[in-house]
């Protein structure tokens, strides 16, 4: 089958899911949904999909919201700030440890990530406000968590629309007790995504931490030449910790991590380091933007998934230092090779030609399709939570041939396409993850790596292939069919 | 670095002394205490452990930490699910609804079907009835539902949506194409800021009952309707439908997603089982109705008994004592004997009491959930002569902490036993280290409390993330008691193996035989 029949049979498909919808929400979601094709010039973003536009009202989309982007994502792994979800009390409790953001620490005590504090608003605050309920909130964390570096305040949904200031109050906390208190306006209703949460969350770093007079902990640290911060990894099952050592085996000093495993004062030290190495760009492009204007601060994307996008990053990396560093860089790719081989000789034979649909958030719909190409598979279908433009142009870059493209895809179309372009296996996250499984379909959750991971790095790489393998060579998905129904198909 | 024949995943990685390195030296950045001053650090852990502690922790008026309940919409959706071919619709930011699949689907490893009008800034400004028009038509469009029932969220609450008017409208502008006008979309307001995911289910549920049988007053049937509650246990649901059956009661399970949440694998169909749409529309009709939680149906049962001036009442069949009066209450309505499966079933599980109650006697749990399954549970646990120290209930509707109060005044250990509403689970963390217990009854979320305090967690609760498929099982009826009886008899012989399996200094008691 030739590409140019392959883009047919996509468009068709797509063409064929819009029927179902009435006029006014085919229209909307035809500009949503279309082919990428790498070497079409002719397409602004991949596929020309629009997106980063409002959800179609009562389709079952997967996306989340403004505040999801700012405690779910930014703010919720910084470790030793407490992060208060302001409001009512299911915000705080659905979005509790769900990210897996891991980090090392004595919880409760010393770091925070995994507890929930919420002001579990009443009726009386709706009527009467809650700013005092949030001042008390404020002495209540000091006093039973004195070791607290900082608070944050994610608003949920009713702050924004009955009026309380919480920065104010919180201005007047911080003055009194000349603590980081982070107010930070992220109300659920915001923007049509959590990409405005992530943009939210990202300007109050720049107000509260850059800005602000933060005062840390334990002895100052001196600039090197060396010095790098990790931007945009969230550590999800690991994963900064293993990019980090690649980083710091080449001879940088990793001096920070946005923000798994991050603290107050790594991101104070920032706008010192000498290169930004942003991972995550759609959740963090806007800091890192702001370092550069304001503190010259260059910053760089890469790619720690798969050996492929991996050895490209780190010699990109090295690129901008000097000829040392690039010669440790060598070393560390030299030194990771065999391994690298020896776990591709492995699993390969065992992945060759199988095809993956994948639909996650941030990076990972472009930045995973190297690491499964790497282990000889093909990304026929991706798309985005929350993406904008710039993240499908990036995709154009990074797809092999004509694939589908599926921008805030819902549970219908998803299911539609998965019929229709037969995938051996879907990647997207646990909303959907059981509704393919029901029908046999090896699945991988690419948000929070199913309870397995790291992804990222040379190590990372090595259980990505083994958990993928574990996914579509599993016997389980043989067992769906009973021995009676043999003679049906027959 | 990893090795081709042993690729181990982080649990494992992060031990080897590479990685050890790396995470020593990200210290010197780190600023926290554990970084600067661990020292300090330990002080304020042991200090955490203090009555000092506790006091201060137990006067905290505003913040609140780690909470063991949830908001009104999560109980609308559950009641949703419950009926045949019904789509949960929340008027609101999507935001939340996916929240809400993704905390039914972590707990039920099941998909959870629900849309949204996915409300943004402007909704906020002009209501959300533009979004409610073409939320319902494309609902309806695409998934092909029933019924769909509308909740809200805080967001549409605080605004002012009237939802009847938006739903009248979205059937007026479609002119009858998706949404013709007998199409059943019951609803009800579900603020996050009054109550719990418990007064969402009532809500709902009233909402359902009382819109689809408005018209529909007829002749009484000699019939019982049973609402489950907010019941996460399949097999519970189960466990009561065959108790009514075995009776041979005509009756109407409302709000039945034992299918829903446990589909069989093969294919993917969005909606499974449930209360059939006719049903529900003539549940005013049956001369009965059963609510097995009280408190997650004050008001929908204050409707039924009130108005419709129902027989029948509440039931609680968690445990012994709860099932008896269950199904004494089954042989009062329907005027049956009480079928010979139960007597056996009851034989069987007295039995198995008296075979295990040595290593229930006189054993201290501290227990947590919602405020019905508390009530089933700690009676279980009294009927066992085990000693409930701490029971809390972060969602304690009025009134609960007095009928708990009275139940815990039953037993002989009466004076020791406590009663925590309105406490979160750190509290609760206070309460273990101060007064300790042998064992804890609850959910995911005593996870952190079995790696602070030690105490051996015994998973039964809502939501349960990180054990599989506790949640097919039954916790109600004589089954179900059977079911509670085996899991936390057999934690207690697992920690006795645990703490005496130490070679040559505890393990003479390391029986065999127990």
């Amino acid at each position: 089958m030739g590409p140019e029949s392959l883009e047919a049979k996509q468009a068709a498909a797509i063409e064929e899911i819009l029927k179902a919808y009435p006029e006014k929400a085919a229209k909307n979601r035809a500009k949503h949904l279309g082919v990428g094709t790498p070497e079409d010039e002719s397409q602004k973003t991949c596929g020309n999909v629009r997106s980063n536009k409002k959800t179609v009202p009562g389709v079952m989309s997967q996306r989340g919201c403004a505040y999801a982007g700012s405690k779910g994502v930014v703010w919720g792994p910084v470790k030793d700030m407490i992060h208060i979800s302001h409001g009512p009390i299911g915000c705080g409790q659905y979005s509790r440890a769900g990210r897996r953001n891991y980090y090392i620490g004595t919880t409760g005590v010393d770091t925070f990530v995994t507890m929930n504090f919420s002001s579990d608003f009443q009726e009386k605050d709706i009527v009467f406000g809650g700013d005092k309920k949030l001042t008390k909130c404020f002495e209540e964390i000091d006093a039973l968590f004195p070791l607290n570096n900082g608070i944050t305040v994610q608003s949920e949904c009713p702050i924004g629309l009955i009026g309380d200031d919480i920065n104010a109050t919180s201005k007047v906390y911080a003055k009194q007790t000349g603590k980081t208190i982070v107010p930070v306006n992220c109300e659920g209703f915001r923007g049509v995504s959590q990409s405005l949460g992530h943009h939210i969350a990202n300007d109050t770093v720049r107000d509260y931490v850059f800005e602000g007079n933060v005062q840390t902990l334990g002895e100052p640290v001196a600039v090197t030449e060396y010095d790098v911060a990790i931007i945009g990894d969230y550590n999800i099952g690991g994963d900064a910790w293993s990019s980090r050592i690649l980083l710091e085996e080449m001879g940088l000093r990793v001096v920070a991590q946005w923000s798994g495993d991050a603290t107050l004062k790594e991101m104070a030290l920032t706008p010192k380091v000498k290169l930004n190495l942003l991972h995550c760009y759609r959740s963090m492009n806007y800091i890192s933007r702001h370092m550069e204007k304001e503190h010259g601060i260059p910053w760089i994307e890469y790619n720690f998934f798969g050996p492929s996008q991996t050895i490209k990053s780190l010699r990109k990396i090295a690129a901008f230092f000097d000829a040392s560093i690039q010669a440790k860089c060598e070393e560390v790719i030299a030194k990771y090779q065999p391994m690298i081989d020896a776990v591709t000789a492995k699993y390969r034979p065992r992945l060759e030609g199988k095809t993956v649909m994948l639909f996650v958030g941030g990076l990972r719909p472009r930045h995973v399709i190297g690491a499964y190409e790497d282990l000889g598979m093909e990304v026929i279908g991706t798309g985005y939570e929350f993406a904008h433009d710039d993240d499908y142009k990036r995709t154009k870059d990074e797809i092999f041939r004509s694939t589908v493209i599926y921008d805030d895809v819902n549970e219908y179309e998803l299911e539609a396409f998965v019929k229709k372009l037969q995938p051996d296996l879907v990647a997207s996250g646990i909303k959907e993850k059981y509704v393919f499984q029901k029908m046999g379909l090896p699945y991988r959750q690419m948000h929070s790596w199913d309870y397995s991971g790291p992804y990222h790095g040379y190590d990372g790489f090595a259980i990505f292939a083994k958990d993928m393998d574990l996914a579509i060579n599993s016997p389980v998905w043989a067992h769906s069919k009973a021995p009676w129904d043999k003679a049906v198909e027959a | 670095m990893q090795e081709v024949e042993n690729i181990v995943n982080g649990q494992k990685l992060f031990q080897r002394p590479e990685y050890k390195e790396v995470l020593k030296k990200k210290k010197e950045f780190e600023g926290g205490y554990g970084a600067v001053n661990p020292a300090k650090s330990a002080e304020i852990a042991e200090w955490t452990k203090t009555w000092d502690y506790r006091e201060k922790n137990l006067a905290r008026e505003a913040i609140t930490v780690n909470p063991a309940k949830a908001c009104q919409p999560l109980g609308a959706v559950m009641v949703a699910l419950g009926f045949e071919d019904t789509m949960p619709y929340v008027h609101g930011s999507h935001g939340c609804v996916a929240y809400f699949r993704s905390y039914f689907t972590r707990h039920f490893k099941e998909p959870t079907p629900c849309v949204s009008d996915s409300m943004t800034e402007d909704a906020a400004v002009f209501g959300g009835l533009a979004n409610m028009k073409d939320g319902l038509k494309n609902c309806a469009a695409l998934y092909k539902p029933k019924m769909i029932a509308v909740s809200t969220t805080c967001m549409a609450e605080v605004i002012g949506d009237d939802l009847y008017a938006f739903v009248e409208a979205a059937k007026e502008e479609d002119g009858g194409e998706f949404l013709p006008k007998e199409f059943p979309i019951p609803y009800a307001h579900t603020p996050s800021f009054v109550g719990s995911h418990i007064t969402g289910y009532d809500n709902m549920m009233m909402g359902i009952m009382q819109q689809l049988t408005e018209e529909n007053k007829g002749e009484t049937k000699e019939r019982i309707n049973i609402i489950p509650g907010f019941e996460t246990y399949i097999g519970s649901l189960r466990s009561v439908k065959s108790i009514v059956e075995a009776f041979g009661a005509n009756y109407i399970m409302l709000g039945d997603h034992s299918d829903q949440w446990d589909m069989p694998a093969g294919e993917y169909s969005m909606f499974s089982g449930g209360t059939k749409i006719a049903d529900a529309k003539d549940c005013i009709n049956s001369s009965a109705t059963i609510s097995l939680q009280k408190y997650a149906t004050a008001k929908t049962m204050k409707m039924v008994q009130k108005r419709w001036k129902h027989k029948g009442g509440f039931s609680n069949p968690i445990g012994l004592k709860g099932t008896d009066e269950f199904v004494m209450k089954l042989a009062e309505l329907t005027g049956n004997d009480v079928p010979s499966k139960l007597k056996i079933e009851r034989g069987r599980l007295v039995d198995a009491m008296q075979d295990s109650y040595p290593y229930m006697h006189a054993k201290k749990f501290a227990i947590w959930g919602d405020p019905d399954f508390l009530l089933g549970m700690v009676s279980f646990l009294l009927e066992m002569g085990a000693e409930p120290t701490h029971v809390l209930c972060h969602n304690a509707p009025n009134g609960w902490e007095e009928e708990m109060r009275a139940l815990l005044d039953t037993s002989p250990a009466k004076d020791s036993l406590h009663v925590w509403a309105g406490k979160d689970l750190w509290h609760m963390r206070s309460l273990l280290f101060t007064e300790p217990v042998d064992f804890m009854i609850g959910n995911s979320y005593g996870k952190e409390l079995m790696r602070d305090t030690g105490t051996p967690l015994i998973y039964i609760g809502f939501p349960i993330f990180d054990r599989h498929h506790l949640h097919r099982y039954s916790i109600s009826g004589y089954d179900g008691a059977l079911n509670l009886l085996t899991w936390i008899t057999n934690k207690v012989l697992d920690q006795l193996d645990e703490d005496t399996k130490g070679i040559a200094t505890t393990d003479y008691f390391f029986d065999l035989i127990r």
